[in-house]
């Protein structure tokens, strides 16, 4: 890594009118960056990580106003910069940059090959056939294989993350020197994102580039940067090599996103630190540190003067200066974002009799290509059994795709199997009435925006499975509307907000109260903190495991997110193609996989390790197309183990060390040590159509 | 709009103690943005004055709309040369009081506008919600009406059925209205299909709510909007095509007076007298604007969503 210096921001301020008053998205960022180096930007949403990268290259919003003392990059002050010389020089052939949703980011209507060579020769000076040649190269590069054809597909014949490596490639045409990444792998899977954070590293280390990685997830960051600078409110309040600042945070606010990370503190905590409140917006006149209000260490002189930043002398001569921006920082060890009583949890009970019983259920949907195009059927699930006791955390995992909706659903009553059976409280599910299952099982879905009916009031919407119902009369319901919303932590003045006037968190909580309203034994949850900042995340966990100790319930936990599993389930079952691979205890299943799909979910979640770099991927290719279902074993395409008889024959469900496996080879030892990266991996992705 | 009602909550708290609690009833909270909403109570305002006038024409008019006096036919409105303040709006091609007529013709303009916009809108909205929610067989159903209906010229369907039926204003109402509800049921189809992708209305289905309690509790309040829109159009439309009609012979029995039929008639004088066009025309484009001032308004104090 050379010292030298690429990009220094001095002072950046980014301010965006609203009606009333100014919006100060970033306020006085200073950055410096040196050549080959990754600089991870972490934050919560609305912290201003996103505004700080479109900032450096003038792409903010119309209306924001831009400030800087100085924004260096290379020979250049890109602060004094025309946008003509901008557009012309800078973006785009200096900096590439990647979005979050390689869906939409690629124009539907051309082809990628098209995308690819303009953004070389818009900029002047490349002739199309030399840029076709970079374009195949790096197509190559980023691990597509036979590029030459793919350069004629259109971005739908694409899966996500074949998207997302063409954009890779096509921020790499010019050799930029600087490359943003804003949020390259939130919208896609954990073997996916494990993927493209590799190939990102690897390409990074070849070409010399720098990187600027932006992101909430902690856990990336830590694999992926050398450096990290922690955003709250628009500011940077720590900054430092990945490595000191998560290992000993300084500001209270790094330290409390430490801490809501589950699995980030002993994985036997029962109760995750949360930060309390939520990002403010940061409007008008701001007085003391933005995070006083938030912060359990916060002493008077935190409200009203603004916090110094200081400089922590490690005496580091890189010149990584490591520094954060609070009054009180000698009481670092002192009072925490603990959770409280991490002892006394009540004991796990796990175990219990089964309340739902799920028998070989298939669902088989046929799906119809264009008008006249014939009907395929797409198995969205393939003989699935499981079965739920009374009192546990049963945790589906599985990558999207891979039939835990249709499951849910199934579970629900909102989707009939075509064969097999759901039994609920010892009868088949399709006999019991709407009502009658409903006071059994309730679902909380992912996202808080769209689950509640925007034309409701929170009171309302919490009283309306009362209502559908029947149960009590008016002034029965309102009260235990209030009580619900006691126990869900939602002050009563919400009762008559709409959704909308919420935060996420509390949508969420509205979305649990309305759930256990009828007070069902049953709660399925569907990835119920994934569209939630980590802060939050902690919050809405936390509040469920309370909830079920205090009303005795049992979940079904469906989430991709590894940590969170680790942290409250009591059972594990992981899904791949509309099959479950693996059911088991949970420290069994997480400790000692048998499957080599869930051994590689396991290797692809990124927990917070500043010292590890990001896993090579053991997983072949990207998540099949479910309507072209592979022979034999489903998942052999992409399993470094599979053989001749996998490919051929689908296995049995078998049990070992309690724990349910359908593989041939699950009885074979893990491969020891690093995981084998085999040298072709790149070209067997062949997945989508 | 939005910033606007952002504004607005921050004063929405009640002194009140016992609302302090709870916040606003969502009633409350639109009668008290409605009290600082210009346009909404310019809309009721100009609605209530026209309303006012036709529930009592037979006070306020001047003059009897159905007199005819052909020796002052086709005097221009009084404020104009040769003008007589005894007929302050002048008189039509008969020799009637244009003002008194106007007056009338509000009675039946207003009943015509807002009975026919609302069967449109009863007809189409449930088309609409039972086509995109229920789909299937019923979609293509009702897909099929849409294209029968689009397919024949409506003039010419309203035409046969008035022949058939008879003519009467109610008939003219229910066959006009019978007539416009494309719009309706396309627009609330489309935005249906896409709500009924939305969480919550699988939670309702979660719940136990049946497909009806769903359709009506869940996905109905969500169309209101998109409904109030296209009434606010249909309205004039509704109109003018009742004025066809009267042109046609096939509206409002002649010597009622009708606005649409005031244009009419106003038609063959108009470029000696254009006056009849005008004045028919602006209390036409008056009731128009304050139904759609009245809408947009509507929609303004109720709608919380700030985000679309």
């Amino acid at each position: 890594m050379s010292t030298e210096s690429l990009l220094e921001i001095r002072d950046l301020s980014v301010t965006l009118p609203t009606d009333s008053s100014a919006l100060r998205a970033v306020r006085g960022v200073s950055l410096d960056l040196r050549r080959g180096e990754t600089l991870g930007i972490v934050g919560e949403s609305g912290s201003g990580k996103s505004m700080t990268a479109l900032a450096l290259m003038n792409l903010l919003p119309p209306a924001a106003r831009r400030q800087a003392a100085a924004i260096r990059f290379g020979d250049d002050d890109l602060a004094a910069m025309g946008e003509k010389d901008l557009a012309g020089r800078v973006r785009g052939r200096r900096i590439g940059m990647i979005f979050q949703e390689p869906m939409t980011s690629l124009n539907p209507v051309y082809t990628i090959g098209r995308q690819l060579i303009e953004t070389m020769t818009i900029h002047g000076g490349t002739s199309v056939a030399a840029a076709r040649r970079r374009a195949i190269e790096l197509l190559e590069k980023v691990g597509l294989p036979d590029p030459a054809s793919r350069l004629k597909q259109y971005p739908h014949e694409m899966s996500g993350g074949q998207r997302q490596r063409v954009m890779i490639a096509m921020a790499l045409m010019n050799e930029p020197e600087l490359l943003i990444a804003d949020e390259p792998t939130t919208a896609l899977d954990v073997t996916i994102q494990a993927q493209i954070l590799h190939l990102l590293s690897e390409l990074q280390r070849e070409l010399g580039m720098a990187m600027i990685l932006i992101t909430h997830d902690l856990g990336v960051v830590s694999r992926a940067a050398d450096r990290i600078a922690v955003m709250y409110a628009g500011d940077i309040v720590e900054t430092g090599t990945t490595e000191a600042v998560l290992s000993a945070p300084r500001h209270p606010y790094t330290q409390g996103l430490l801490e809501c990370v589950p699995g980030y503190r002993e994985a036997s905590a029962r109760r995750l630190g949360s930060i309390p409140g939520i990002v403010p917006s940061m409007t008008g006149e701001i007085r003391g540190c933005a995070f006083a209000a938030r912060c359990p260490r916060a002493v008077p002189r935190c409200h009203q003067e603004d916090p110094p930043r200081r400089p922590v002398a490690a005496g580091q001569s890189d010149g990584a200066a490591r520094s954060f921006v609070c009054h009180d920082p000698e009481e670092t060890r002192g009072r925490g974002f603990a959770g409280g009583d991490t002892a006394t949890g009540p004991a796990i009970r796990r175990g219990g009799d089964s309340v739902l019983r799920v028998d070989d259920a298939s669902c088989t949907f046929s799906v119809r290509r264009g008008l006249f195009g014939k009907r395929k059927p797409l198995r969205a699930l393939d003989r699935v059994s499981l079965d739920i006791r009374k009192g546990e955390v049963l945790a589906l995992v599985g990558e999207s795709g891979c039939g835990k909706t249709t499951l849910t659903r199934t579970i629900m009553g909102l989707q009939t199997p075509d064969a097999g059976t759901v039994t609920l409280a010892g009868r088949p599910l399709g006999e019991q009435p709407a009502r009658q299952r409903a006071r059994l099982i309730q679902p909380i879905f992912q996202d808080p925006y769209s689950s509640l009916n925007p034309r409701q009031t929170i009171g309302d919407l919490i009283r309306r499975p009362l209502v559908i119902n029947r149960l009590g009369d008016a002034r029965e319901q309102r009260a235990r509307v209030h009580r619900m919303m006691d126990y869900v932590g939602l002050p009563s003045r919400v009762f008559n907000s709409f959704p909308d006037q919420l935060s996420g968190g509390q949508r969420q909580r509205a979305a649990i109260a309305r759930a256990l309203i009828l007070d069902p034994e049953i709660v399925i949850c569907d990835e119920p903190t994934s569209a939630l900042d980590v802060s939050v995340q902690a919050q809405i966990l936390n509040l469920l495991l309370d909830l079920r100790d205090e009303l005795d319930l049992t979940y079904l936990f469906v989430t991709h997110d590894l940590s969170v599993v680790r942290h409250l389930a009591d059972r594990v079952a992981v899904m791949y193609l509309g099959e479950i691979v693996e059911c088991g205890p949970g420290e069994q299943v997480l400790n000692r996989p048998k499957h080599p799909y869930t051994r590689a979910l396991l290797d692809s979640a990124l927990s917070i390790e500043p010292s590890l770099g990001v896993p090579a991927p053991d997983l072949a290719g990207d998540f099949p197309n479910p309507m072209n279902r592979p022979s034999g074993c489903p998942f052999h395409p992409r399993c470094p183990l599979a053989d001749q008889r996998c490919r051929q024959r689908v296995p049995a469900t078998e049990t070992l060390d309690g724990t349910l496996v359908k593989c041939w080879k699950a009885d074979t030892p893990p491969p020891s040590g690093p995981l084998d990266v085999r040298p072709d991996h790149n070209n067997k992705e062949d997945a989508a159509p | 709009m939005t910033l606007k009602e952002t504004v607005n909550q921050t004063d929405l708290a009640a002194p009140s103690p016992h609302q302090e609690a709870l916040g606003l009833t969502p009633g409350q909270a639109a009668l008290k943005r409605a009290r600082h909403h210009l346009g909404l109570q310019l809309g009721l305002g100009m609605l209530l004055v026209m309303g006012v006038f036709a529930l009592l024409a037979p006070w306020l008019a001047p003059h009897d709309p159905y007199l005819q006096n052909l020796s002052l036919r086709l005097l221009p409105p009084a404020w104009v040369d040769g003008g007589q303040w005894h007929y302050v709006l002048g008189t039509d091609h008969l020799g009637r009081d244009y003002l008194s007529r106007i007056i009338y013709g509000a009675r039946i303009s207003m009943m015509i506008g807002l009975g026919a916009a609302t069967i449109g809108a009863l007809i189409g909205v449930t088309l609409g919600i039972i086509a995109g929610y229920f789909g299937g067989w019923l979609d293509q159903a009702v897909n099929f009406l849409v294209t029968c209906q689009l397919a024949v010229p409506s003039l010419l369907l309203i035409m046969t059925l008035v022949f058939v039926i008879g003519q009467s204003i109610t008939v003219v109402i229910f066959v006009i209205g019978a007539t416009h509800w494309v719009f309706y049921l396309v627009v609330t189809r489309a935005a249906t299909l896409r709500i009924r992708e939305l969480d919550f209305v699988a939670a309702a289905g979660a719940m136990g709510a049946s497909k009806w309690q769903i359709a009506v509790k869940e996905i109905l309040p969500n169309l209101v909007n998109q409904i109030m829109v296209i009434f606010t159009l249909e309205v004039a439309v509704a109109i003018l095509n009742e004025a066809t009609l009267s042109f046609l012979g096939l509206g409002v029995p002649s010597p009622i007076p009708s606005w649409g039929l005031m244009i009419a008639e106003g038609k063959t004088a108009m470029f000696f007298q254009p006056w009849l066009v005008i004045l028919p025309g602006i209390a036409l484009f008056v009731l128009v604007i304050a139904i759609n001032l009245l809408g947009d308004g509507v929609r303004d104090v109720t709608v919380t969503n700030r985000r679309s």
